[in-house]
């Protein structure tokens, strides 16, 4: 009898890395359909972009690195990578944004350092921050809440909007970014920035009308982040992600704010600002999470997702870009080593 | 230091501890464990192999057309570490040769074959009924002599661990069985209660602990109450039902669970005044003592789905696996490829051969039918994810383990304490890139076990190359010291004597210049003297020996 050998276990959980790319990508769906119903179908074609390049550039890659391609696509990462960075892009950039920014991520960040497993940043964010930096104004250009928007555009709108420049009825990517007022509508995280620097207080930069609330409620922009909340709690209830990273990128946020807060509270924004604007939630269940370019001890997560945290409102508050979800991931990605280095748990019998 | 007291009053509130990690993979018991323990035709054939526990392996002390008795032992050793191997049943000894062996890498090991007579006719020890009366070392001996070693997988030889000096605080039974499948321990708990605790009293009355802890996990509630029944009537028994998780049975998991406290690194459970024995073991240790029958046979778990009549069965030491699977309905066509794992599906390994026998520590083999347990595929690259991290029971980074085994970097592996890995499998049974964890740690384990084994020995050759230069060198210098010392003496004697020394030459030289003179008178005379002279001074035979 010729006996099959196998070394132990030889059991084991039926959830592969695939598997757990795709469950990202299913929760990221209530958050996309918010983002799709107040900004128009522009994401849903920038994510679609941003796919169709990962899947190229990883095949290409991988080719060329001799390694067995379909199942260097079947894992999900570079898809998965896509989709985030296809999120986080204006909804009407020109598709050569998105296709040098998910071929930057895809090539550079990750295939270059070896592939899955071990690049050392969040390859959406980099790929996010290269694109901020080198088209800020193209990376800047967000459309209006569609219901609030002078000239609401449609699915083909987009598509030629996104590969000429002009929508079916001749407007341009700047008159689609009109609001009704005929004002090119700032996103929240924007208003409150150039209020702010303009001499304006916290309270009365609130006034602009993609605010509904004093307390930092903004149209669209909050629905959507709660849509990526609900995504994110599907993840730590099915244990896809661990309650440390996004938990204490959250308690960051609410720690530095709330202390901005109290030391001049009309100079910069409130917590619930901070969370409700922009990408923290978001960036807290989908981005900070990323394994691979994370802590991976217990308390470093935690270290790391306060240090994303602090960052991101101190970046908000005191640095050149409105939002800095990116640049906080990014930056705390380098720290990794050192955390995870300084924060190894105690060993059974081994003193601490 | 446990306390005691402290431990049993904590575990009567229902207050235990938790071991960090875990998992919690599907249990599987009842596939076997509804049928008693059954009894199983004798096999044709026998393989015993001589060294069936950790330690060092007896001498063989029968020969090929022996006719051995059931009980009889087959080897003898007077090495502390060693226990001797018995006839699992009577016979005739046919071969003393290598045979394939029930350990992973299935490679040969001087094996005793045994063609069996069918009469299985005993041969007994004396019985020690009055133990209570005797002394220790005797009923160490008969422990060490039954053959007994550790039956919940170690195999540490017993009577080692049970000759301590040491304090005993707690004496811990570990009836956990927390591998899926295997029920062999749950088996024996419901079927002879009253036998394994015969088998701690024994133990109890030689390690004098504090408290006897009767330890098994929640999904075995029948063996549980059995063992309860069974030591109802005893204040110094506590019998506690344990949350089901993997590996809870581990010893140092055990420990941790039920007294809170962790054996320390490099350290043994001893240390803190613990001590554990598998449930199988005290059976084994009463069936030895009361009945005077050493170790022959052990309950082994036939279970899996490609089994038709999966059970728990009393198999002989070295019955070889096909024969149990015939027993219990092994049907081939439910799987791709033979497989047969010896032990659970956590911790076994598979079998390199059908006629691999079991030996003292198979407690279970797994048949699973095809798509049973997961193919392992292929291994992806690590996403550091860090599953394994929180599978691990013993707080370890498995991720950083791997990266450095995998990178043999074996001091920093050390540095992130890989000793105190007890490969589990938890990290691997999680990990979503099917890496073989395990795997990697046994390799990065062994290859620094060798590399500490080739340090030492060339450290010793070393020291030898080192002591025989000094003694060479040494001596060089004794033998220049003792030149010197003599030339220094003749000199001091030259000079000492040196009128002396001169006196003489010029005498020698005044004898012949008169002989000279003496030979230039008498020239006839010269031819007479000369063979006188060179009869004295040309070498002869004589004068050489």
């Amino acid at each position: 009898m010729q006996f099959s050998l196998s070394s132990s276990p030889h059991n084991r959980v039926r959830r592969d890395t695939g598997q757990v790319m795709r469950m990202v990508c299913y929760a990221c769906i209530p958050g996309v359909i918010a983002q799709t119903y107040f900004f128009g179908w522009g994401t849903i074609i920038q994510i679609a972009l941003a796919m169709f390049t990962a899947v190229v550039t990883e095949s290409a890659i991988l080719e060329l690195r001799k390694k067995n391609v379909s199942r260097g696509i079947r894992d999900y990462s570079a898809i998965l990578t896509a989709l985030l960075l296809g999120i986080c892009l204006p909804p009407l950039a020109p598709w050569w944004l998105v296709v040098i920014g998910t071929f930057f991520s895809i090539a550079i960040v990750k295939q270059l350092y070896g592939g899955l497993g071990f690049n050392m940043f969040n390859p959406a964010m980099i790929g996010y921050v290269v694109l901020l930096i080198s088209f800020p104004i193209a990376m800047s250009a967000w459309i209006p809440v569609q219901s609030m928007a002078q000239s609401p555009y449609d699915f083909i709108d987009a598509l030629s909007t996104i590969f000429t420049g002009y929508s079916q009825s001749g407007y341009s990517l700047a008159q689609l970014q009109l609001g009704i007022d005929g004002i090119t509508q700032a996103t929240p995280l924007d208003a409150v920035r150039t209020g702010l620097l303009s001499g304006l207080t916290y309270s009365e930069t609130l006034n602009a009308n993609i605010f509904s609330s004093d307390w930092g409620w903004s149209y669209g922009w909050s629905p959507v982040a709660l849509a990526y909340l609900l995504g994110g709690l599907f993840l730590l209830g099915n244990k896809v992600i661990n309650w440390h990273m996004p938990i204490s990128t959250l308690a960051g946020v609410v720690f530095t704010a709330g202390f901005l807060n109290i030391l001049s509270p009309d100079q910069t924004g409130s917590i619930t600002f901070h969370l409700m604007s922009g990408a923290v939630l978001f960036g807290a269940f989908f981005i900070v999470t990323d394994p691979v370019s994370g802590s991976t001890t217990d308390k470093g997560r935690v270290i790391f997702g306060l240090m994303i945290g602090f960052l991101t409102v101190i970046i908000r508050t005191y640095g050149g870009y409105p939002d800095a979800i990116a640049f906080a991931v990014v930056i705390m990605n380098i720290a990794v080593p050192l955390i995870d280095y300084y924060t190894q748990p105690r060993t059974y019998g081994h003193k601490s | 230091m446990i306390d005691a007291a402290q431990v049993i009053s904590q575990l009567q509130q229902g207050q235990m501890f938790d071991f960090p990690g875990g998992v919690h993979p599907p249990q599987q018991k009842s596939l076997a464990n509804s049928t008693p323990i059954a009894q199983v035709a004798e096999p044709k054939h026998l393989y015993i192999p001589v060294k069936q526990q950790i330690g060092s392996q007896g001498n063989v002390c029968v020969q090929v057309g022996d006719y051995v008795a059931k009980g009889q032992p087959l080897t003898h050793s007077n090495h502390p570490f060693s226990v001797p191997v018995h006839a699992s049943t009577s016979g005739t000894v046919v071969a003393i040769a290598p045979h394939p062996s029930a350990h992973a890498s299935g490679l040969p090991e001087l094996t005793i074959e045994i063609a069996t007579d069918g009469l299985a006719k005993w041969q007994l020890m004396p019985l020690l009924t009055d133990y209570m009366q005797l002394d220790k070392m005797q009923l160490l001996e008969r422990i060490c002599q039954a053959g007994i070693s550790g039956m919940g997988g170690a195999g540490f030889p017993t009577h080692i661990k049970t000759n301590t000096h040491k304090p005993v605080e707690c004496l811990i039974i570990n009836g956990i069985e927390c591998e899926p499948y295997i029920s062999s321990d749950d088996r024996i708990m419901r079927e002879h209660a009253w036998q394994i605790k015969q088998g701690i009293d024994i133990l109890r009355h030689i390690v004098e602990p504090k408290h006897v802890i009767i330890a098994v996990e929640d999904n075995k509630p029948e063996a549980f109450d059995a063992m309860r029944t069974a030591c109802l009537e005893d204040n110094g028994y506590l019998v506690v039902s344990l949350p089901t998780k993997y590996p809870a049975g581990g010893e140092r998991q055990l420990i941790q669970v039920l007294t809170g406290a962790e054996v320390p690194d490099n350290g043994l459970p001893i240390d803190i005044g613990c001590l554990m024995y598998n449930v199988g073991t005290c059976f084994a240790i009463a069936e030895a003592v009361l009945h005077g029958k050493p170790l022959v046979e052990r309950v082994v778990t036939l279970t899996g789905k490609a089994l038709n009549k999966p059970q728990n069965v009393w198999a002989l030491l070295g019955t070889p696996v096909q024969h149990l699977l015939t027993h219990a309905g092994y049907d081939s066509t439910q799987q791709k490829q033979h497989k047969v794992i010896m032990g659970g599906p956590m911790m076994g390994f598979t079998v390199h051969n059908e006629q691999v026998p079991v030996v003292k520590m198979t407690n279970c083999l797994l048949v699973p039918e095809r798509n049973e347990l997961p193919e392992i595929e292929d291994e992806r690259p690590c996403i550091r994810c860090g599953l394994c991290a929180d599978a691990c029971p013993a707080g370890l980074l498995p991720q950083q383990l791997l990266w450095y085994s995998k990178a043999k970097e074996y001091d920093k592996a050390q540095e992130y304490n890989l000793d105190a890995c007890i490969e589990c499998g938890a990290c691997a049974y999680v990990c979503p890139s099917e890496i073989p964890l395990v795997q990697y740690y046994r390799q990065a384990k062994s290859d620094i076990r060798n590399a500490a084994i080739e340090k030492d020995k060339s450290e010793k050759a070393r020291e030898r190359f080192e002591t025989r230069q000094a003694r060479l060198l040494a001596d060089k210098q004794a033998r220049e010291e003792k030149h010197r010392l003599a030339a220094e003496a003749r000199k001091k004697s030259m000079e000492n004597k040196g009128s002396d020394a001169k006196d003489k030459i010029a005498a020698a030289l005044a004898r012949a210049k008169a002989k000279r003179a003496a030979a230039a008178k008498t020239d006839t005379d010269t031819t007479q003297s000369t063979p006188d002279v060179s009869s004295h001074n040309s070498p002869s035979t004589d004068s050489d020996n």
